[in-house]
């Protein structure tokens, strides 16, 4: 097994020890790598696999944060150019020590046409993760990029701290794939934030579907650009006691920005989750909506709905919709119409609010859903 | 032989009486229509008969082909070959309009689409709503075709129409009736459709209509005759030719 002292680099992911590699199956990471750009695996607190840059020499370039931090000065002026260092505990944390992280930048006018993808694992008992992650988009460049979080199965507690910045200069369009699966020791606290320069396109998809013991993350989104646009989708699934306070936010600070964001929150066995959502409307004209379904499946867990739509300007069209509840009865006899027993319509209701079209996720995760979803003990 | 007999059915909504005493037989291989007022209890009628829940029969009974449906279940009834197409059907999250077609023909969600329902989704034009979520955004009419669509895959052997020629725009509506009587030619099965239009009638082979009023039957007859008095007169005439002319089932 790979722990602390054994950091080294494998030549392929099949080189990996079973279980780090489920653990990435679960995390959206396909193992055979013909179906993805180029892989990059990130084991505790170090780097463990890059074959990221010679497949995408000129196009793209993958560094260790620290790494790349000694190779380019200039990326001191991104260092906590977006995220205040002492916005909390947290940051402080990470401030004053990090243990690396990824660097991703993706060259003016490159296309990465596939998947990126990247994987933070954390293995070894009680590990203790603080990284420091930034990803630049240059100007004009095109990318999408899967992200899996995962804890090896051996590591029963352990704690993430995660600073993220990301960068979309003009023009550029990044869509970027989160998917989260912790342990249910793992006490999770991931700070994001995104700045979109003009005509900068920024898609978030998150994806958590396992047990975790405390997540909370409030990712936010600014448009400063003139017509940026951003979307931001997230899935998740609370069950095992999870404690989950996860938040969007998007602010317009130039004229001709759209905004989007959809969560959806299913909760189940003494789940708690606040699902919460902002859009600030400083300049205009400027359009944003926000959605947030909730469907709690049993009577011992909490959906907590927050949408808020902050106007600075009379031209600014904010718009919301929450809705929290069981699976709608008319829904059920719609499907049951059809020929379905109520299990089997419910369980098509559940599956679909799990769907979402998400570019380029790996067949066997999209599996693991469908199973997981199969299995599910409704209790409704 | 009668596809669909209903016995002196009697139905409450929310305790409610909307249903009076309802005697229909409809022979098979045929199509009726039911003409009415709003709120006169069309709809009510046609979910009942599906095995909607919320529609609670006091007195009376359902058969469907000589079998007893009374107390079955809406799937059950669905799984015996009762189709239904409803006037609003609802929107559900991240269920495509070909997972439905899917579940219709037997299938999963999720399965690959057969020639014959691709063909079946070109003739409905609605090739460009296969991936969406099943009417999340679709117009009026689009609902329209996507419920027909739906009973198309389903191949029932009644069908149940809840005015599938409202908010329909008239290719729609040639379609969405042409399409029809072609399947009720092909497939002998026989449909119960409720309408306040008579564009339907040209397009459909029916011999048979009724008028509902205030829960009760109070005519039948040939449906272009039906349709033309209640033009012409109303359908206050209606219930002046049943005083008249005291109906026999």
């Amino acid at each position: 097994m790979m722990g602390d002292k054994e950091k080294k680099r494998v030549s392929s992911l099949t080189d990996l020890p079973h279980e780090i590699l489920e653990a990435a199956y679960k995390s959206g990471i396909e193992a055979s790598e013909d179906k993805r750009s180029a892989t990059y695996m990130y084991i505790d607190h170090s780097l463990v696999l890059s074959k990221v840059n010679e497949h995408f020499a000129g196009r793209l370039e993958l560094l260790d944060t620290k790494d790349a931090l000694d190779k380019y000065s200039w990326l001191q002026d991104y260092l906590w150019d977006i995220i205040e260092p002492d916005k909390d505990e947290v940051t402080k944390s990470v401030f004053e020590e990090f243990g690396g992280g990824y660097f991703i930048r993706i060259m003016a006018g490159a296309r990465v046409e596939f998947p990126l993808q990247s994987c933070l694992m954390i293995s070894g008992k009680k590990v203790k993760q603080k990284v420091h992650n930034i990803v630049i988009a240059e100007e004009g460049s095109e990318a999408r990029i899967i992200t899996g979080c995962s804890m090896h199965t051996k590591a029963e507690r352990g704690e993430h701290l995660g600073v993220s910045e990301f960068f979309i200069k003009k023009d550029a369009k990044l869509n970027y794939t989160m998917i989260h699966n912790w342990s249910e020791q793992m006490k999770v606290r991931p700070r994001s934030a995104t700045r979109l320069e003009e005509n900068a396109t920024f898609i978030s998809n998150y994806i958590l579907l396992s047990p975790v013991k405390d997540l909370q993350m409030y990712p936010m989104v600014y448009c400063e650009g003139v017509n940026a646009k951003t979307e931001l989708n997230s899935i998740v699934y609370a069950r095992g006691e999870s404690r989950v306070d996860i938040g969007s936010g998007v602010v317009f600070n130039a004229a001709g920005c759209r905004g989007e964001i959809v969560s959806r929150v299913m909760a189940k066995e003494n789940s708690n989750v606040k699902a919460r959502a902002i859009i600030r409307g400083n300049a205009s004209p400027a359009k944003g909506h926000l959605e947030c379904k909730g469907l709690l499946l049993d009577d011992t867990s909490v959906i907590h709905a927050i949408p808020e739509l902050v106007g600075a300007r009379k031209d600014v069209d904010l718009s919301h919709e929450a809705a929290v509840g069981k699976i709608a009865e008319k829904e059920i006899t719609y499907l049951m119409s059809r020929g379905l027993s109520r299990d089997d319509a419910t369980s098509v209701i559940v599956r679909g609010f799990l769907d979402v079209d998400i570019l380029g996720l790996p067949p066997n995760l999209q599996q693991e859903i469908s199973s997981m979803v199969d299995k599910m003990d409704l209790g409704l | 032989m009668n596809i669909l007999e209903l016995e002196n059915l009697s139905v409450e909504v929310e305790g409610k009486r909307i249903l009076e005493d309802i005697n229909l037989h409809l022979p098979e291989k045929s199509t009726m229509l039911f003409f009415g007022p709003n709120g006169s209890g069309k709809t009510t009628l046609l979910l009942t008969i599906a095995g909607m829940p919320g529609y609670n029969i006091t007195s009376g009974s359902i058969t469907l082909n000589g079998v007893d449906i009374t107390s079955l279940d809406v799937d059950e009834r669905a799984r015996l070959g009762i189709g239904t197409g409803f006037q609003l059907p609802p929107e559900i999250t991240g269920v495509k309009l070909r997972d439905m077609i899917k579940i219709c023909a037997g299938g999963r969600p999720g399965d690959d689409l057969t020639k014959e329902e691709r063909n079946l989704i070109k003739r409905f034009k609605l090739d460009d709503f296969i991936n969406r979520d099943i009417n999340l955004g679709f117009s009026g009419g689009e609902k329209k075709r996507a419920e027909m669509l739906q009973m198309m895959a389903l191949k029932p052997k009644l069908l149940l129409l809840d005015e599938p020629d409202s908010g329909v725009d008239v290719e729609s509506l040639k379609l969405i009736g042409r399409e029809l009587q072609k399947y009720l030619k092909a497939s002998g099965a026989s449909a119960f459709i409720i309408t306040h239009h008579g564009d339907i009638l040209e397009h459909l082979d029916s011999k048979y209509a009724c008028v509902l009023m205030d829960g009760r039957i109070w005519c039948r007859g040939n449906p272009r005759e039906i349709y033309d008095t209640i033009l012409a007169r109303g359908y206050r005439e209606c219930a002046e030719c049943h005083v008249r002319h005291p109906m026999e089932d």
